[in-house]
């Protein structure tokens, strides 16, 4: 066995980047073509009240994360319909406003020893099991969800209108949407980091839209870009003791370079 | 024989922050209809046919689609939704097969996949607008006429008994044009399928459409296209003087 396999945490840091890798991309692709991409560092930035909050009473930063991406997705879809608002203000809102609660929380919790920077910029060591097996429970209901609804998913992310017509409830699926993204994006902090996961929500997903042939191939092609770029940075911040997260979206952004560089002439 | 109503709207009016869109309009579309909508723009023609739809709730009235109020219709199917553009259209990676598929969603409904009747249907839509040789394109590298065909194959796909197009002959050059409603001629004449229109081109509605309904706010008039050719309601639908030259075809 590699180096890199005998110890614990790496074996597990490698289980729960591969299931991100795979549910992140698979979200990120929804959010993308919609131009909705700022939605994935939106609801990043509110995981971060979450596990503010999750440090100052004491609970399970995880789980409050998820728990306040959660209902930031629900408040974020509610003020979308709103026409007095753009959608991207109502981004711009929850971005800088949970960074500034997070920030207060966080001030108020001084004293206590914490390692925020784990949670900002990812840190593969203080991945428990806990972690991973809500991370591969979320893995299932993410495939689960794609696959059931993916016919719903591609029609209201095309044409909502169109969706809305025919009797298909769009304004449900948006918000299962981001509902999912909100969870896949509390569950995957730990690997890539609050600062960073956005990145890798929308760089893979974008690089396959430069070779897209189809929606089903930006897909494919997503995941695949994602699951390169997390298994090689993983394996490079190991041996060259760089941050993971940070390795982790280097290798996408390259991985985009190419892909922008050699795309196809259109 | 008389034939059955496939829509009734009856006494529909909508406003929008205390502006009247459409008054009172009542009328209603027999089955294997070609009507087409016609009217200055803010005269409430792209209002109307999103009540139709459903897609919006009018501020009074009612319209039933094959007798049902349309809130409560079922059968959204049999509707076939021809929009005047969609806002993703240009970048979005999908191919032409996949936007036509997208259409038979709602007949499929919720965790069903495309059957064998499903993907005939799929493709007859695509052979009628002959869009199957570039099915595997993306439909953000088709033009302006293609792009229109394949959302109509997208409309056919769910075997629609009425098909709704809003000005769906924006940005198609003249040649593409007169094909095209060639193609909405037949069918509504070949297939029986009842087809309402709204078009800017006042001398394509007077030479395709049977029937002719004049919205400006309200209903101008409905009947023949000769009837509505008559100065009288070019001049209350514009508010002036329009001299109408027909083009002979």
């Amino acid at each position: 066995m590699p180096e890199i396999f005998e110890l614990e945490f790496m074996r597990r840091a490698f289980a729960a980047g591969i299931l991100i890798s795979v549910i992140v991309p698979l979200i990120g692709v929804f959010l993308v073509v919609r131009r909705y991409s700022l939605m994935a560092d939106t609801l990043a930035h509110v995981s971060l009240v979450g596990v503010a909050a999750g440090i100052l009473t004491n609970s399970h930063p995880v789980v409050s994360a998820v728990a306040a991406s959660t209902l930031a997705a629900v408040a974020i879809e509610r003020l979308r319909g709103v026409k007095s608002l753009f959608a991207e203000s109502v981004l711009a809102i929850f971005l800088s406003g949970s960074l500034a609660v997070a920030v207060v929380i966080i001030s108020l919790a001084r004293g206590l020893n914490v390692d925020l920077l784990s949670y900002l910029f990812g840190s593969i060591s203080t991945i428990s099991p806990v972690d991973l097996y809500m991370l591969a429970a979320v893995f299932v209901a993410v495939i689960l969800a794609i696959t059931l609804l993916y016919k719903e998913f591609f029609l209201v992310s095309f044409d909502e209108e169109f969706a809305e017509a025919g009797g298909v409830r769009a304004r449900n699926l948006n918000l299962l949407i981001v509902v999912l993204a909100a969870v896949t994006i509390s569950l995957s902090m730990r690997i890539v980091g609050i600062l960073l996961i956005g990145a890798l929500m929308v760089i893979p997903v974008v690089s396959a839209k430069q070779f897209s042939l189809s929606f089903r191939n930006t897909i494919f092609l997503s995941i695949f870009f994602s699951l390169l770029s997390v298994v090689s940075g993983l394996t490079l911040s190991y041996y060259l003791d760089l941050a993971s997260g940070g390795t982790i979206v280097l290798v996408a952004l390259i991985i985009f370079l190419l892909a922008f560089i050699i795309k196809k002439p259109e | 024989m008389t034939k059955k109503n496939c829509i009734d709207v009856r006494d529909v009016s909508m406003s929008f922050n205390g502006t009247n869109v459409l008054e009172s309009i009542t009328f209603s579309v027999e089955e294997g209809e070609y009507l087409g909508i016609i009217g200055p723009n803010g005269g409430g023609k792209t209002t109307l046919f999103k009540i139709i739809l459903g897609l919006l709730s009018p501020t009074n009235g009612e319209v039933r689609i094959y007798g049902e109020p349309v809130q409560r219709f079922t059968n959204r199917h049999l509707i076939g939704y021809v929009p005047q553009r969609v806002i993703s259209e240009t970048y979005f990676p999908a191919t032409v097969e996949e936007i036509v598929r997208s259409g038979r969603t709602a007949r499929m409904g919720l965790l069903k996949w495309l059957s064998r009747e499903d993907r005939k249907a799929v493709e007859k839509a695509m052979e009628i607008t002959d869009v199957t040789a570039v099915r595997g394109r993306l439909i953000g590298h088709l033009s302006g006429g293609e792009r229109q065909r394949v959302f109509i194959a997208r409309a056919l796909a769910s075997e629609p008994r009425i098909l709704i197009l809003d000005e769906p002959d924006v940005g198609v050059d003249v040649t593409s044009q007169e094909k095209f409603y060639a193609f909405i001629e037949d069918l509504n004449s070949k297939l029986g399928i009842t087809v309402l229109l709204i078009s800017h081109d006042i001398d394509v509605v007077a030479h395709q459409v049977k029937s002719v309904l004049c919205l400006n706010k309200r209903l101008v008039c409905h009947g023949s296209p000769k009837k509505f050719i008559s100065e009288e309601y070019m001049q209350e639908l514009y508010g002036k003087k329009v001299k109408f030259i027909l083009h002979g075809h």
